[in-house]
C-alpha cells in the first residue's frame, strides 16, 4: 500500500511534481502513466526517500520510507538497471545489498535463479546486455521478498520476449498479494499489464481509475458500416437520429460510414428491418495512443512544433504551437481513424 | 557490524583497491630502497628511522585517491542510491564506509612504513636504524595513522564534490600546491604554515627528529607537539567528513 498526499517537488522555479495525491493498492498491478518528463521518476524517487519532497508526504504501509527498518525487506525497487558497478559481478552486487538488510546469502542465489541469471552470476555486470541488466535490477528488487514493489519503465529497450516475461512476472507478483507499481509512458503496454492506472501529466494527477474505465472513457467507440446502397444506409441511420460520418476510401478499405456511440447490434438490426444488404459491420475503438494524447495533450513537457491538424491550427491562430483539442470535444469526441479535415 | 561487512564486500569486489594498495606499497618501499642503496658510506649516520619514511607521501596520495574513488564511483555508477535505499538514514552507511576504507588505508600505511624501514635495514645493516626511543617508534609507526586520517579527508572531499576527477584534482592541488605555496607569503606565511592540516599531520611523524640534508623536512617552532598535531589533523579530517555527511543527507541522491 502506497499513499501519496499533496506530493510536490520543485527544482528552482520548475515544478516537477505538483500536489500529487494517489494510492496504490495491494494485490494488483498499478500502472503509473505519463508522457516523458511528466514527473514519474521523480515521484518514485520521493516514494523511496531518495529525493526530499518540497511539500506533501508519501507513506508505504503507513510509514515514511526513512522510518522503515530493513526497508529492502518491505519495499523492492528497480529505478535504473544501470545502478551497478560495472566491474563487480552480479553475485557480489546482490551480496552486498543482501548483507545491508541482513538478508541471508542463499537468497542471492534464489533470486538469480528466479530471473535466470545463475549462469552469469560471476560475470562482471558491466558486460551485461540491457535485458540482463534489467533482470539483475529485478533480482535486486526481489532480494528482500518485499510486499511492495516499484518498477520504473522496466520494459524500456527490451525485446518482445523480455517484455512478455516482465509482464507475466508482474502479474504473478500481484497475484501473490503484493503491491506492484509500474511506471511507463506507453499506454498500450500498461493496458496489458496494469489493472489500475495513476495517470499524470506535467506533474499533476490527471486520473486514477481502473485501466478499463480509463480506456473506455478516453477512447470513443464507433461502428463502421458499409454496403452497396450507401445513400439509403446514410438516410436510414440519420433518420434514427444517429450521427453519421462519411469515410472516404483509403488505407482502411473502401468508402464506408462511421457511426459513433452506436452498437453493431443496433445497426445490424436496423438494416435488417428494411432489408438492406451490408458488406461490412464492425465495432471500432480509438487507438490507445490517441486516447492518451487526448488526455495528456496539454500536459506534455516537450511539445513538438507543428503537430496540430489544419483545422485546429486555424482555430488557434498561431503557428508552431500545439493547440489542445477544443474543450467541448473532450473527452469523448476524439476524431478517430478519420483523415484530418473532414472529421467534423 | 552488518554495514561494515557491506562496505568490505563493496571494496574488495572490484579490482582497483587491490591495485592501489599494491601501487602504494611498491612505490614507497621501492623509492626507499633506492634511497638506502645509494646512500654513501660517509652519510650512513644520517640514515635514521625517520629518513626511511621520506617517501611516505607517494603511497599516501595513492591511498587518498583510492579513498576518494570509494565514494565517487558510488555516485558515478548510482550504487550510492542503492546504498541509501538499503540504509535510508544514510549516516550509518557513510560512517561504515569511512571506518572500513580508512582502516584499510591505515593498514597499508603501516605496511609501507615498516616495509620502508625494514628494507633500509636490510640494505644498510650498519646504519643507525634501531628503534629505541618513543620518537623513533613514532617516526615509523606514526605513518599509518596519518594515512588513516588522510583517507577520511579524501572521502570527505569525495562526498562534497561527488565526482572523481574533480575531487582528486582538488586534493592534489591542495596537497602539492597550496600547502607548499601558502608559506611563501611574506610575514604571515609562517603562521599559516603552522596550521595547514597536512603540514601539522606530518609534524606528528617528524617532530623532534634531527634535521638532515636528505631526510624529510622538519619545520621548526610548530606550535603543537606531536600528539597535539595528530589531534588537530584528526579534527580537520573528521570535521570535513561531518560536513560531507550532512551534505549527503540533505541532498537528493
Amino acid at each position: 500500500m502506497i499513499e501519496a498526499q499533496g506530493l510536490t517537488k520543485r527544482y528552482g522555479r520548475t515544478v516537477a511534481v505538483n500536489d500529487l495525491s494517489f494510492t496504490v493498492a495491494p494485490g494488483k498491478v498499478t500502472g503509473f502513466l505519463g508522457p516523458n518528463g511528466a514527473g514519474k521518476s521523480t515521484t518514485m524517487r520521493m516514494i523511496l526517500g531518495l529525493d526530499n519532497p518540497s511539500a506533501g508526504t508519501v507513506r508505504i504501509n503507513g510509514r515514511r520510507y526513512a522510518e522503515l527498518h530493513h526497508p529492502l525487506r518491505q519495499v523492492g525497487a528497480l529505478l535504473d538497471a544501470k545502478w551497478v558497478h560495472p566491474n563487480r559481478s552480479a553475485r557480489s552486487h546482490l551480496r552486498w545489498i543482501a548483507a545491508s538488510n541482513r538478508i541471508p546469502v542463499k537468497r542471492v542465489d534464489e533470486v538469480l535463479e528466479v530471473v535466470g541469471l545463475t549462469s552469469v552470476a560471476g560475470k562482471r555486470a558491466g558486460g551485461f546486455s540491457l535485458g540482463m541488466s534489467q533482470r539483475l535490477g529485478i533480482a535486486t528488487a526481489l532480494l528482500g521478498d518485499p510486499g511492495v514493489l516499484l518498477f520504473d519503465e522496466p520494459v524500456n529497450g527490451l525485446d518482445p520476449e523480455g517484455i512478455l516475461w516482465i509482464r507475466q512476472f508482474m502479474h504473478r507478483l500481484a497475484d501473490e498479494g503484493r503491491t506492484v507499481f509500474v511506471s511507463s509512458h506507453l499506454l498500450s503496454e500498461m493496458a496489458l499489464t496494469a489493472q489500475d492506472l495513476v495517470v499524470i501529466g506535467r506533474g499533476r494527477l490527471i486520473a486514477q481509475t481502473s485501466t478499463q474505465e480509463f480506456i473506455d472513457n478516453a477512447s470513443e467507440s464507433a461502428v463502421r458500416v458499409r454496403g452497396p446502397e450507401m445513400e439509403r444506409l446514410h438516410g436510414l441511420l440519420t433518420g434514427q437520429g444517429l450521427t453519421v460520418r462519411d469515410v472516404p476510401a483509403g488505407a482502411d478499405g473502401p468508402a464506408a460510414l462511421l457511426v459513433p456511440n452506436a452498437s453493431t447490434e443496433q445497426i445490424g438490426e436496423l438494416a435488417g428491418t428494411v432489408g438492406l444488404v451490408l458488406h461490412e459491420l464492425a465495432a471500432q475503438r480509438g487507438s490507445l495512443e490517441q486516447a492518451f494524447i487526448q488526455l495528456t495533450g496539454q500536459d506534455v513537457e516537450y511539445q513538438a512544433g507543428a503537430g496540430a491538424p489544419a483545422g485546429a491550427a486555424a482555430a488557434g491562430g498561431g503557428t508552431g504551437v500545439a493547440v489542445p483539442p477544443p474543450a467541448g470535444e473532450a473527452p469523448s469526441g476524439v476524431p478517430l481513424n478519420v483523415p484530418g479535415g473532414d472529421a467534423r | 557490524m552488518t554495514l561494515l561487512t557491506v562496505e568490505r564486500i563493496k571494496l574488495f569486489s572490484t579490482r582497483s583497491p587491490w591495485w592501489c594498495m599494491i601501487l602504494a606499497t611498491a612505490l614507497t618501499v621501492g623509492l626507499t630502497s633506492l634511497f638506502a642503496a645509494t646512500t654513501r658510506t660517509k652519510d650512513l649516520a644520517d640514515l635514521t628511522p625517520d629518513a626511511t619514511q621520506f617517501a611516505y607521501n607517494f603511497g599516501l596520495v595513492v591511498m587518498m585517491v583510492m579513498s576518494t574513488l570509494a565514494v565517487t564511483t558510488e555516485y558515478r555508477f548510482g550504487t550510492i542510491r542503492s546504498t541509501f535505499l538499503a540504509v535510508p538514514t544514510r549516516t550509518p552507511a557513510l560512517v561504515a564506509k569511512a571506518v572500513v576504507v580508512a582502516s584499510l588505508s591505515g593498514i597499508v600505511g603501516e605496511i609501507t612504513a615498516v616495509g620502508s624501514w625494514g628494507i633500509a635495514r636490510l640494505i644498510q645493516p650498519d646504519a643507525p636504524l634501531a628503534l629505541n626511543t618513543a620518537q623513533e617508534y613514532r617516526n615509523v609507526f606514526g605513518v599509518g595513522l596519518v594515512y588513516l586520517l588522510a583517507s577520511v579527508f579524501a572521502m570527505a572531499v569525495g562526498l562534497i564534490v561527488r565526482q572523481s576527477a574533480g575531487a582528486i584534482v582538488i586534493e592534489l592541488i591542495y596537497l602539492f600546491l597550496l600547502e607548499n605555496l601558502l608559506p611563501v607569503i611574506p610575514r604571515i606565511g609562517d603562521s599559516i604554515q603552522h596550521w595547514l592540516p597536512f603540514t601539522v599531520g606530518d609534524n606528528f611523524i617528524v617532530a623532534g627528529a634531527v634535521r638532515h640534508s636528505d631526510g624529510p623536512p622538519v619545520i621548526d617552532n610548530m606550535p603543537l607537539g606531536p600528539w597535539g598535531s595528530l589531534l588537530y589533523f584528526a579534527a580537520v579530517c573528521i570535521g570535513l567528513f561531518v560536513i560531507g555527511t550532512v551534505l549527503a543527507r540533505r541532498r537528493d541522491a
